[in-house]
């Protein structure tokens, strides 16, 4: 059932389009040679052509060129081997140049397309209307002193990509889906680390609201949404704000808005009065980028392989569920942690235990797959003594938590612990003839007929032997006595 | 010493008849003499000048003399030069000393030369009269006989066309946009050489349009003008539009002659008012060229009377862009003010004269939303058509040989009340540098109250060879020995 929201009107549909800006993973910046890292100290990685010094000129860095066009590859879009820079002109104080360099009427990614998957299984695809190379802007701190403003130029010039949906996002879940399906792409193209806490991924969203079977009404742009959260809420808070305004008599205009996380809501930013004329114009300083057809083939053929594909064949290679398959396909590390662990072994039980006491131990202890010591050689490892039955299940556990703790083998813990399963049936009988005489008046009732005491019987054989009894032959041997 | 052409005074150095340090030493004492007076220069650097001079001295001393070495220069001031103060004749960069050496003063540098300081120049190169230097108008040193008025230098290149033809350098930078350099050797009476759009590097220099700026030197002779381009000239990785394209021996292209050599004479050049005098020096050159073998063809390029009226949108817009940047946050001049948008307009109504303010507005007007087809794009669609008249009729001519200027200098003050006259001394060159063609300008004669007259040569792009072939060969035969009234070494 599509998504609507009931106004005093009737019911309403919500169209929206994201703008999202990627910062582009590169060793330097789009039109200089100075540092794209993140987090130095302010002013430190600033050439001289990113403070806009008299008689600077900008040069294209092939990678970030590169970067642009793999993005583009993995959203299956339109490669433009001619592009164009433009200057987008416009005055701010943490914008040196006074233009920003952008590409304006010939982006060099065209329509392309992302398919997402929603918590009721069901999927869709949005597309992707255009990927452009641009210039970030520096940053201005208004925080720092009373009086002043301070400009950190650091982030001026940095690659970003600018990537644009089409209106086909239909819901809140879908904004979420889309960004979180676009973000785990570009992570596994490392195109764009996608840390919207750090600004390296942020949202412009574009929110319209209709009636069903009627044409696109006036939309609103909620200006830098900085996570996926927020984005949900944002398109929701606005879709509603403006159903009030069309159902009290009046009219959505045009503008920009900004979205407050505290008080849930969209509050005015500038109105399309006051909106920048950017005069765009050709940026004279670079020729039109030309890119080479074999290149980009090359480009393509290094590609890794991306989520949907890594998604299919978990399920056809591996047999999982879809389900499990995209949970596991989530993060690089996670996919490449699990084929470690699956590679000859059953892969349904390197799925159960990495999606159950895995991120279990993860979640508990804070960890992430690149800091917790668990390695996927040592779950392998584990995995396979519960196969060649050195250990039993429930053992493992036990293991398995004292390999979250010290980081040690699987083996080692085993002997360390003399956790190995007994499998000598002369001490299983034992310890089953014990539990058996202790327990005289159960087995009577077990014998009139309350079967269920059997579970009661094997834990206590179970206790006896500290657990280590090998499951299959403690109840083999009850079998037996108490037939 | 002040006699010696740039080329003669190179090989003085070399065969130690002069010194460095004496030669530099002269040139800096006409400096301190005449600048007053002409105010070539904003920024005379004797002290620097001198010191480069002593270890151009030391090079020479050792046998290791590059082709400039101790050859005193005057570098036009939107150069940026590292630790030498560089404003591009603009309040706004007033207090702005550059931490870098722009490629083509890094590469004469390289070459030996020794900077005598920084030549004047209409603000942000935006002029044809050197009237719009925030430091003041330089005075051409040529007078008409009998009138001691103050003449124009041309511009913008003004401050380095004075200096050169004032014996007060050697030679000299320029930069040319839309016929800064060769207006101003034409008022002047030296040469100048606007090469092909690529042919020099233009980082480090200080953008005023930057899909028509191109930096050339201006000097006494052809010969010397071949000699400063091959220093100027060679691909830089920092400018995207820079051309890797080797630099040939242009000095030696000098010595080719002309002979077999078709020269055409664009129809359209021919203008309505244009002196009697310029035409009969247009017709005398053409007369020079046949005489010494080439073959003289009428051409038309049909949309040369759209040029300045093209350049006159595609330059205020691309300038209202570049000249973004100073905004008195980072460096140059500030005027503070209450808040962002005020620092802006203080310091910008404050930085900025008024030809800079008005090329700016006509700029953001012609990108302006609504405008931009109706101007700016027009404007490429007939920069395209202006390009491939020249294209079609260099499939038929090796060069083209037109005026300099519709005029000699004329008086300061004397255009001042209307724009679009002064725009009109560009009529000859702008279409060059639409086209992105190398164009050279040479004194060619007098008219009758004494004042130079120019000639204008233009060839294929990246064909400066026989740009300087054809321009040394009218060199010859014009003889032009006229020297301006102010000048160094002239008896006072």
């Amino acid at each position: 059932m599509s998504y609507t929201l009931e106004g005093s009107t009737g019911t309403w549909e919500i169209v929206c389009g994201l703008e999202v800006h990627a910062q582009v993973i590169s060793k330097s910046k789009l039109f200089s040679g100075a540092s794209a890292e993140y987090g130095a100290e302010p002013n430190t990685q600033v050439s001289f052509v990113d403070a806009a010094m008299p008689g600077m000129l900008p040069v294209i860095n092939r990678e970030c060129v590169a970067q642009a066009v793999r993005t583009g590859l993995g959203l299956d879009a339109k490669i433009n081997l001619w592009s164009r820079f433009d200057r987008k002109n416009y005055f701010y104080a943490d914008l040196p140049q006074g233009y920003q360099i952008s590409q304006f009427a010939h982006p060099i990614v065209g329509e392309g397309i992302v398919d997402v998957t929603l918590s009721d299984g069901s999927t869709k695809s949005i597309g992707v209307t255009r990927l452009h190379l641009e210039q970030d802007a520096g940053k201005s701190l208004h925080d720092q002193d009373p009086q002043r403003s301070f400009i950190d130029l650091n982030r001026s010039g940095v690659a970003l990509m600018e990537i644009v949906s089409e209106p086909d996002i239909r819901s809140p879940e879908e904004a979420g889906a889309y960004l979180t399906k676009l973000r785990q792409i570009l992570r596994y193209l490392g195109t764009c680390d996608g840390n919207m806490d750090e600004g390296s991924m942020r949202a412009d969203v574009n929110v319209s609201v209709r009636k069903h079977g009627e044409a696109f009404r006036t939309r609103c742009e909620v200006k830098n949404v900085n996570s996926i959260r927020f984005v949900m809420l944002a398109v929701e808070a606005e879709a509603k704000r403006q159903i009030g305004v069309w159902e009290d008599g009046g009219e959505v205009v045009q503008e920009t808005r900004l979205f407050d996380p505290t008080k849930n809501e969209t509050r005015s930013m500038r109105s399309k009065e006051d909106a920048h004329d950017y005069r765009y114009f050709p940026d004279p300083d670079l020729l039109p980028l030309v890119l080479d057809a074999d290149w980009v083939q090359s480009l393509k053929a290094h590609l890794p392989e991306l989520p949907d594909a890594k998604t299919a064949r978990f399920v056809s290679d591996y047999g999982l569920s879809a389900y499990d398959a995209r949970i596991l396909v989530m993060e690089q590390a996670t996919a490449d942690f699990f084929e470690a662990v699956a590679k000859g072994r059953d892969p349904k039980l390197a799925a159960n235990w990495m999606m159950g006491d895995f991120f279990a131990a993860l979640n508990r202890t804070g960890t992430t797959i690149e800091t917790t010591p668990v390695s996927a050689a040592f779950l392998g490892e584990l995995i396979d003594l519960i196969t060649d039955k050195t250990i039993n299940g429930r053992i493992a556990k036990e293991v398995f938590e004292a390999m979250v703790e010290t980081g040690q083998a699987p083996a080692a813990i085993v002997a360390e612990k003399g956790l190995r399963q007994v499998t000598d049936t002369g001490a299983i009988d034992a310890a089953v003839d014990a539990v058996l005489a202790a327990n005289t008046d159960k087995i009577a009732a077990y014998k009139a007929g309350q079967e269920k005491l059997f579970g009661f019987f094997v834990g206590q054989v179970m206790k006896a032997m500290a657990g280590k009894g090998n499951p299959a032959l403690v109840n083999e041997a009850l079998k037996q006595k108490l037939a | 010493m002040f006699e010696l052409s740039l080329a003669q005074a190179r090989d003085a150095l070399r065969a130690r008849k002069i010194s460095a340090r004496e030669l530099t030493a002269a040139y800096v004492g006409a400096i301190e003499a005449l600048n007053p007076e002409i105010n070539a220069y904003i920024t005379p650097t004797p002290e620097l000048a001198l010191q480069a001079a002593d270890a151009a001295d030391e090079a020479l001393a050792r046998g290791h003399a590059g082709p400039l070495t101790g050859i005193p220069l005057a570098i036009k001031d939107l150069f940026c030069t590292k630790g030498v103060r560089t404003t591009a004749g603009s309040k706004i960069l007033s207090p702005f000393i550059p931490p870098y050496e722009s490629t083509v003063t890094a590469n004469l540098l390289r070459d030996g030369a020794v900077f005598l300081g920084k030549a004047n120049l209409d603000e942000f190169a935006m002029g044809s009269s050197n009237l719009t230097s925030a430091y003041g108008p330089v005075t051409n040193p040529w007078t008409r006989h009998g009138d001691n008025r103050p003449l124009v230098p041309g511009g913008s290149s003004g401050g380095s066309a004075a200096a050169v033809a004032a014996r007060m350098a050697l030679g000299a930078t320029a930069t040319d946009t839309g016929g800064s350099i060769r207006q101003p050797a034409a008022f002047c009476g030296i040469v100048g050489i606007k090469p092909t759009y690529g042919r020099c590097s233009r980082w480090g220099v200080v953008a005023f349009a930057s899909s028509l700026d191109q930096a050339g030197p201006v000097a006494r002779t052809v010969e010397d003008a071949a000699i400063l381009l091959g220093s100027m000239a060679g691909f830089d990785a920092k400018d995207s539009t820079s051309a890797d394209i080797a630099v040939p021996d242009f000095a030696a292209a000098c010595k080719r002659g002309v002979r077999g050599l078709r020269i055409g004479v664009p129809r359209e050049y021919r203008m309505d008012g244009m002196a009697p005098e310029i035409e009969a020096l247009w017709q005398q050159g053409l007369a020079w060229l046949r005489d010494a073998g080439a073959t003289i063809v009428d051409v038309s390029l049909p949309h040369t009377k759209y040029g300045l009226a093209t350049y006159y949108i595609v330059a205020p817009a691309e300038a209202s862009s570049n000249l973004a940047r100073y905004d008195g946050v980072r460096y140059g001049a500030r005027s503070d003010g209450h808040d962002l948008t005020a620092l802006y307009e203080n310091t910008r109504a404050d930085g900025f004269g008024a030809e800079v303010k008005r090329r700016i507005m006509i700029g953001t007007y012609v990108l302006s939303a609504g405008y931009y087809d109706a101007y700016y794009l027009k404007a490429q669609k007939v920069r395209a058509l202006i390009l491939k008249d020249f294209t079609d009729v260099f499939r038929d001519v090796d060069a083209l040989v037109t005026p300099a200027t519709p005029t000699a200098a004329f008086g300061q003050g004397d255009r001042m009340d209307d724009p679009i006259t002064m725009y009109l001394n560009d009529v000859f060159t702008v279409p060059v540098n639409m086209a992105g063609l190398p164009g050279l300008a040479l004194p060619a004669g007098l008219d009758a109250t004494g004042l130079p007259l120019g000639l204008q040569v233009i060839g294929k792009p990246f064909d400066e060879e026989t740009v300087f072939a054809v321009g040394a060969a009218l060199e010859r035969a014009a003889g032009f020995t006229a020297l301006p009234t102010l000048r160094a070494g002239a008896a006072a």
